[in-house]
């Protein structure tokens, strides 16, 4: 059994409530670091823990800080990204909702650390009983004082508001969300300049996921150099994973980065396999961005390794044989899953979510949805697989920010590893475009 | 000052000067284009994706490549910078992929639009596209929008380039009821219960729109832009500068707009009552034809009469010099 660094008191009751959440070490935290630590050591120790960025792109979350742009006289912003609305993405949400202070106090010893007097909590706009959480719990955290002027009688003061978004993906984007936070139409910025220079408010901003300022508490409080003892290599720590898809005990587990993907799916601590006993066929390991892998990939690295969740493990072999640990989005597919269509609903999605800023993007996502779905119903012919793949080509990389990569990944990793099902949907049109329809090795339906 | 190499020429600009500025300097067949950037429109630029551009070398300090390609119009220069863009195919590539993108959801009317022959799109695809699609699908089309009397929009031939919202934004005072609503491929140019926009200066959002989306109420359909000939005015304005240029088919002004320069870029912004409501020669002062881009279809028929022009001049026969200085050609009009 793996340490629970962030969700062991998860399920004591009431631990929402800022008394009994004290009662079990909280804000420990906040005390340690504004009475006894500079700033400069608090932002040491999360570079010693080799804490990863938690919202999918691993960005180390001390290097992040050490970046920010410190110029005299103008406040500098933390900013947490709640606004989790990736598809198989959903550890944030039950973070906040169940232990709203621990958040809270990561923000404090996060802000405190960054010198930041003001820090907002983006949340998804969707997410409204958790807002309302939150902010009983900021409340309750002003009235005992670890928010507000002269925070424990410290000198440094700390605001923090709590602020919905509109219920937009692409507001998950750090400049996105950024522009949302303004009041502007949430399209991503230009880069460079960075957040770190020119966030919010064109102010130095450093923009965090909830698990990686979740995990601030515990690394303030152990040490960055007991923090970096769990996992493997440049993967510290913990990660809340959140399976779902066809597996016997789909949910969100924390565990120590470094455990087997076998064993995650299959032992009883764990998922527990692959419901009603059948077959496991591909899995989408870090979020519906992320390529998919067949069973064979995502269980064994190409080398023959045992593939392990940590972030080099799961990218070894690039995006020909490898994927993403990404935000820890873990999608199980059983056998009686047709790839086609759960591509072209991933392609729906992203098509839905683009922001229509650049044209890559805005025009490539709605092509790929309509040939997939063409596809898919029965219509497609043998040329539209690579054209799939070309479109894919001709977004990646061309786009303002990441959703151009993230529609283009999934599209372009299921004709890789699955194209016998894209052909068979021409091949076999008529009877691939019936309800429930899944090819089979020997052209059986289910 | 930053020294920086773009396809193997040297330029030395500014700080803070974008790639595609620094390029222009340099002016020529090198220069990216650009659908969405907008010098005069502060924030224009980065969504179209045509000027992407490699960068091979960041600056002097860190010569490391640049992981992505990067869209130069937006991008600054740093010293000791490389620059790749014709030099470089994967360049040539993308942007071969960025003209299909850009005209899988557009009607492809240039037999109809008054934009066809000073669009671009039309010169964008025809310079850098492919001349098939395979895109198969459905396009994606809107109802014709009226923007005050005086302007309408047309969203199915939009490229969402923003510049008239910044237009919008920057130029015209007043509320701001113009942005874009919606989202990805069903994003549109909004004004907000079809609000008129009853500034002064908004007839200049038909002058930024690179393709035939926002028109000229009062030119649609008289003539092929081709088949008029621009002619430099200026006119006492008490709101604007004046300076205008003036589109005649035979003895009528069919339009006015404002002057560009050679990256089609507005220089100054006129008023409507300049644009819209001044439509008699004896209204304006005549300083002579505009020169257009002699790549342009419109100089195809040679409205423009052989300019003083160093190289041209220099090999005519004394005589025809005589004749030339004695009656110079840009006395056209009056």
């Amino acid at each position: 059994m793996g340490r629970k660094l962030l969700t062991e008191h998860i399920n004591v009751e009431g631990i929402d409530t800022l008394e009994v959440y004290r009662k079990h070490g909280g804000y420990r935290s906040v005390e340690k670091a504004l009475k006894t630590m500079t700033p400069d050591e608090v932002v040491e120790e999360v570079k010693k823990s080799g804490l990863r960025g938690r919202g999918g792109a691993g960005f180390p979350t001390g290097m992040k800080w050490s970046f920010l742009a410190k110029p005299e006289g103008v406040p500098r912003y933390l900013v947490c990204n709640a606004d989790e609305s990736e598809p198989g993405t959903f550890k944030d949400r039950q973070l906040m909702s169940k232990l709203p202070h621990l958040l809270i106090e990561g923000m404090i010893t996060g802000s405190y650390a960054l010198g930041a007097n003001t820090s907002y909590i983006y949340i998804r706009g969707e997410l409204l009983y958790v807002l309302r959480i939150l902010e009983k719990a900021i409340a309750e955290a002003y009235a005992a004082g670890f928010l507000g002027k002269n925070i424990l009688g410290s000198g440094y003061d700390l605001d923090l508001f709590v602020h919905p978004g509109g219920g937009a993906y692409i507001c998950g984007e750090e400049t996105a969300l950024l522009e949302s936070l303004e009041g502007k139409r949430g399209n991503p910025r230009n880069k460079p300049p960075f957040p770190a220079v020119q966030g919010l408010y064109a102010r130095p901003t450093v923009v965090n996921n909830v698990e990686s300022i979740a995990a601030v508490p515990v690394i303030v409080n152990e040490g960055g150099d007991e923090y970096a003892k769990i996992g493997v290599g440049r993967s510290t720590g913990t990660k809340l994973i959140s399976a779902c898809g066809h597996l016997n005990k789909p949910g969100i587990y924390e565990i120590e980065l470094g455990l087997p993907v076998e064993e995650f799916i299959y032992s009883d601590e764990y998922c527990g396999g692959i419901w009603k006993g059948r077959e496991l066929k591909a899995v989408v390991a870090g979020g519906s961005s992320v390529p998919i892998l067949p069973k064979e990939l995502i269980l064994k690295t190409a080398a023959g390794e045992n593939r392990l969740m940590t972030y080099e493990s799961l990218s070894d072999g690039g995006f020909v044989t490898g994927t993403m640990l990404g935000s820890g989005g873990f999608i199980a597919m059983d056998e009686t899953t047709c790839i086609v269509r759960n591509t072209w609903n991933f392609s729906r999605f992203y098509h839905h979510e683009s922001c229509g800023q650049c044209s890559p993007c805005r025009e490539g996502t709605g092509w790929m949805e309509k040939v997939l779905h063409r596809l898919e119903h029965g219509h497609g012919h043998m040329e539209d697989i690579d054209l799939l793949v070309s479109v894919a080509k001709q977004i990646e990389g061309n786009t303002i920010c990441p959703l151009g990569e993230a529609a283009a990944w999934p599209v372009a990793a299921a004709v890789r590893h699955f194209r016998h099902e894209f052909e068979w949907h021409v091949t076999h049109a008529k009877e691939a475009a019936q309800p429930g329809a899944v090819y089979r090795a020997n052209g059986v339906l289910v | 000052m930053a020294k920086i190499t773009f396809d193997g020429i040297e330029v030395e600009v500014p700080d803070g000067t974008t790639i595609l500025n620094a390029a222009r300097q340099i002016g020529g067949s090198i220069v990216p284009p650009a659908m969405c950037y907008y010098t005069p429109l502060k924030g224009s630029g980065g969504k179209c994706r045509a000027c992407l551009v490699r960068v091979a070398a960041g600056s002097a300090k860190d010569p490391r490549p640049m992981p992505k390609l990067v869209a130069s119009c937006v991008t600054p220069v740093q010293d000791g910078m490389i620059v790749e863009n014709t030099t470089n195919p994967q360049v040539l590539d993308v942007r071969k992929g960025i003209v299909e993108m850009l005209l899988i959801n557009h009607p492809l009317d240039c037999p109809v639009c008054d934009q066809a022959g000073e669009c671009d799109l039309q010169n964008f695809a025809f310079e850098h596209g492919v001349s098939t699609t395979r895109y198969q699908e459905e396009r994606r089309t809107f109802e014709k929008i009226d923007i005050g009397p005086l302007i309408q929009l047309h969203m199915t031939r939009c490229i969402l380039c923003y510049r008239c919202v910044y237009t919008a934004d920057q130029i015209v005072k007043g509320d701001r009821n113009h942005g874009v609503l919606g989202r990805g491929d069903a994003a549109e140019i909004g004004t907000y219960i079809e609000n008129i926009i009853d500034d002064d200066f908004s007839g200049n959002v038909i002058d930024v729109c690179p393709v035939g989306a926002l028109t000229d109420k009062t030119f649609r359909f008289k003539s092929r832009v081709w088949f008029t000939k621009p002619v430099n005015a200026h006119r006492d304005c008490p709101k604007c500068s004046g300076n205008v240029v003036l589109w005649y088919k035979g003895n009528d002004v069919l339009r006015t707009t404002a002057r560009k320069d050679q990256y089609g870029e507005v220089k100054e912004w006129i008023c409507n009552e300049c644009r819209f409501e001044k439509k008699e020669t004896s209204d304006w002062t005549i300083e002579g034809p505009a020169h257009i881009d002699r790549s342009s279809v419109i100089s195809a028929n040679h409205y423009e009469l052989p300019v003083l022009n160093q190289s041209v001049v220099a090999d005519l026969p004394a005589s025809t010099q005589r004749e030339l200085e004695k009656n110079p050609p840009l006395k056209l009009g009056n």
